[in-house]
């Protein structure tokens, strides 16, 4: 009798609790949106933040609610965006693949030292006290670009500058953020030509810290004047579009070799 | 007399010897000056001149922009032969006003003070002073009348004048004390009209025995006292002197306006009596010149704008051991990579060192003496190590924000690590995020 008694109770408080579970499974649903879902398996899963949301889902679920566009992802090459775009249903703009290229053409060889460093080996630390450079613009060698890169795109070179290298690098911006001196810019990565400084110095000053510095003589600007100027002693394009591809040889003739076209060893 | 302190701190070797005894002298004007028209934090001044204008000796050259920045004023007179980006004491290019001195040191104007000086305002002081800009020179260069206009709803109580000078080497301040003391408390009495003070102390540490005594003659005419401090670093930090004499403190991310007191530097209560009596613009400063690396250790009355080369050739030279220069104290001044910087309202002293290089950083060893030291109470060993890993919400809850950079506790680091950097790369950071969110 006894046995039977407990097999009752225990079959009623089974009873008792499925009907609980479905209750709250028909009540307290959430219903998500089953595309958020499917945006999220899309995305690259590097979490790295650059999109300015949590992560890769926080990214999906924002896409999704229409607060950002598809082409959001700076991580993402053009098929991501094509591909979240016809999940749900709306047209994709035009994605132009970016990469980090850094603005210095300082090695360790042409940029002077200013004494010996003592201190920490961070870009950060060492530009806090004004840098181990003579050069207050330039790139410090110490690689916080490098250690920061999510996707192991950059790498320090016997020179002393950072490589990006192109086909890993995924425009997130990271080594734009990490640089105390924002020596990174995102270019297309069809745009050839760039100017490798940032110095500001009156060129007799830039000269002396520095071989490969722009020193403003106004070759490049003289030969293409539509798309480069100087401005604050330093050649700057203004749309490099417009730089005629037959013009370039003539840019070229920098003396201090401080514009021109990306270098085999600058590729990496 | 018993002597004052503060709780922790260090005593390095003073090496005063070098100049404590040595008279002001002042050195000549040179040839050409670059005047930075920014000489502490903040935005730099507004350059009032061309290249070609003709200026005169005390002539405004720079309009201080915002509150927080000073008026910038011709050291020589002559003609200004540029305006641009010029190497500046501090690291970083700063814009810089260069004149090539005439020799004629004509006044901009010779217009003498008739009234008597302690008959004006509050509002009239700080104008003057305001006009003359004048800045803190004990190193970091705050407006002096930001400094005299105090909030209406904090009262001030006391004017302390900072004679303590606790970076080893620097004996600027003592030599004014010594030379000008008068001159130092009537400026101290024109600082407690401006903020509406009750009393003036005046804080001398225990190893400027002299000064002291010559202090305590001359108090007799004014409504204050003379307070003997023990000798220690950094006394001379506002915080630690208000806490050596008045135990108070003041609280985190606050100003002493908040405890009811304002911390004139010596030099700076001479500044101010300057400018207030005889509208005298702060264009020249003592410093004293020193170290082992220098021929003939001096203290000297430069121009601001002058070269470090200049200065240095006056003393006889670098030593061919020296191998590291200071601007400021060595505890806290910025090391300089050439003489070719100009002397600025902030800079105490210019010392050359042959010390041996510092040895390797070893790891911690958890001995606790950056704990055991540090004046603010922190704990640098472990913020050191919230800032290396990127823990910056740790670092600021611990208190990285409150700390001075007074170097004590990397000064008795014994595996030397670089703790004041770690601290400056923290708050840097800190700070930095806090203006992009707020932005």
């Amino acid at each position: 009798m006894e046995v039977l008694w407990s097999v009752i109770t225990m079959g009623a408080l089974g009873f008792l609790f499925s009907f609980g579970l479905v209750i709250a499974y028909r009540k307290l649903r959430v219903h998500e949106d089953p595309k958020i879902e499917k945006v999220a398996e899309i995305l690259p899963q590097a979490n790295c933040g650059a999109c300015g949301y949590a992560g890769c889902r926080a990214f999906a679920e924002a896409v999704v609610k229409g607060e950002t566009t598809p082409n959001g992802c700076p991580v993402g090459d053009a098929d991501v965006v094509k591909q979240i775009a016809e999940t749900l249903g709306v047209s994709a703009a035009e994605v132009v693949k970016k990469v980090a290229r850094l603005h210095c053409r300082g090695t360790h060889e042409a940029a002077k030292n200013r004494g010996v460093y003592i201190g920490i080996s961070t870009c950060g630390a060492a530009h806090l006290i004004g840098g181990n450079k003579q050069c207050s613009y330039g790139c410090l060698h110490f690689g916080d670009c490098a250690r920061t890169c999510p996707f192991d795109a950059i790498y320090m070179s016997e020179e002393g500058l950072p490589i990006v290298i192109e086909d890993k690098c995924t425009a997130c911006g990271k080594c734009v953020e990490a640089c105390p001196r924002n020596l990174f810019e995102l270019h297309p990565v069809s745009q050839g030509i760039i100017v490798f400084c940032r110095s500001k110095d009156r060129g007799p000053v830039s000269r002396k810290v520095c071989k490969n510095a722009c020193i403003a003589c106004g070759i490049c600007s003289r030969a293409c004047p539509e798309a480069i100027v100087i401005e604050n002693n330093l050649a700057i394009i203004t749309d490099y579009k417009k730089i005629d591809p037959e013009k370039i040889p003539e840019v070229e003739k920098c003396p201090t070799d401080s514009i021109g076209r990306l270098k085999k060893e600058d590729e990496g | 007399m018993k002597a004052k302190t503060f709780a922790h701190g260090i005593h390095p070797p003073e090496f005063k010897d070098f100049t404590a005894e040595k008279a002001i002298e002042s050195l000549p004007p040179p040839e050409k000056v670059m005047i930075p028209l920014l000489q502490h934090f903040g935005k730099p001044a507004k350059p009032l001149v061309q290249k070609g204008d003709q200026v005169n000796l005390g002539q405004k050259i720079g309009e201080g922009q915002t509150l927080f920045s000073a008026s910038v004023h011709s050291s020589v007179s002559g003609k200004v032969i540029s305006v641009d980006y010029y190497n500046h004491p501090g690291g970083s290019p700063i814009p810089a006003v260069s004149i090539t001195n005439d020799g004629q040191d004509h006044p901009f104007s010779d217009k003498e003070e008739t009234k008597d000086p302690f008959s004006f305002s509050p509002e009239e002081i700080r104008q003057k002073v305001k006009e003359a800009g004048v800045v803190g020179m004990g190193g970091a260069a705050f407006p002096t009348a930001v400094k005299l206009s105090p909030p209406k709803d904090k009262p001030i109580e006391t004017i302390i004048i900072n004679g303590c000078e606790c970076e080893p080497l620097l004996t600027s301040d003592y030599r004014l004390m010594l030379e000008a003391p008068e001159d130092i408390l009537r400026g101290a009495e024109l600082a407690r009209i401006a903020t509406g003070a009750k009393r003036i102390i005046v804080g001398i540490e225990d190893n400027k025995k002299k000064a002291f005594e010559i202090f305590q003659d001359k108090i007799q005419d004014f409504s204050g006292e003379i307070a003997l401090l023990k000798t220690k670093y950094p006394q001379g930090a506002e915080k630690n002197l208000i806490y050596a004499l008045l135990r108070r403190e003041v609280p985190t991310g606050g100003l002493p306006f908040d405890v009811g007191v304002v911390v004139q530097n010596a030099g700076t209560a001479k500044a101010i009596w300057d400018a207030v009596s005889r509208g005298k613009p702060l264009y020249e400063r003592v410093i004293s010149v020193s170290g082992q690396g220098i021929m003939e250790p001096k203290n000297i009355l430069v121009r601001i704008g002058t070269p470090f080369k200049n200065v240095v050739e006056f003393c006889g030279g670098l030593k061919e051991n020296a191998d590291i220069l200071i601007m400021g104290g060595p505890m806290m001044g910025i090391v300089q990579w050439s003489l070719d910087v100009p002397v600025v309202k902030g800079t105490s002293g210019i010392l050359a060192w042959a010390a041996p290089r510092p040895s390797l950083e070893y790891a911690c060893i958890r001995c606790g003496r950056c704990v055991e030291n540090c004046p603010m109470t922190l704990v640098p060993t472990q913020l050191a190590k919230y800032v290396k890993f990127d823990d910056l919400t740790a670092a600021e809850k611990w208190g990285v924000l409150d700390c001075v950079e007074c170097g004590c506790c990397q000064y008795m680091c014994p595996s030397k690590i670089p703790l004041v950097h770690w601290m400056r790369v923290g708050k840097n950071r800190i700070i930095t995020l806090k203006q992009k969110k707020s932005a």
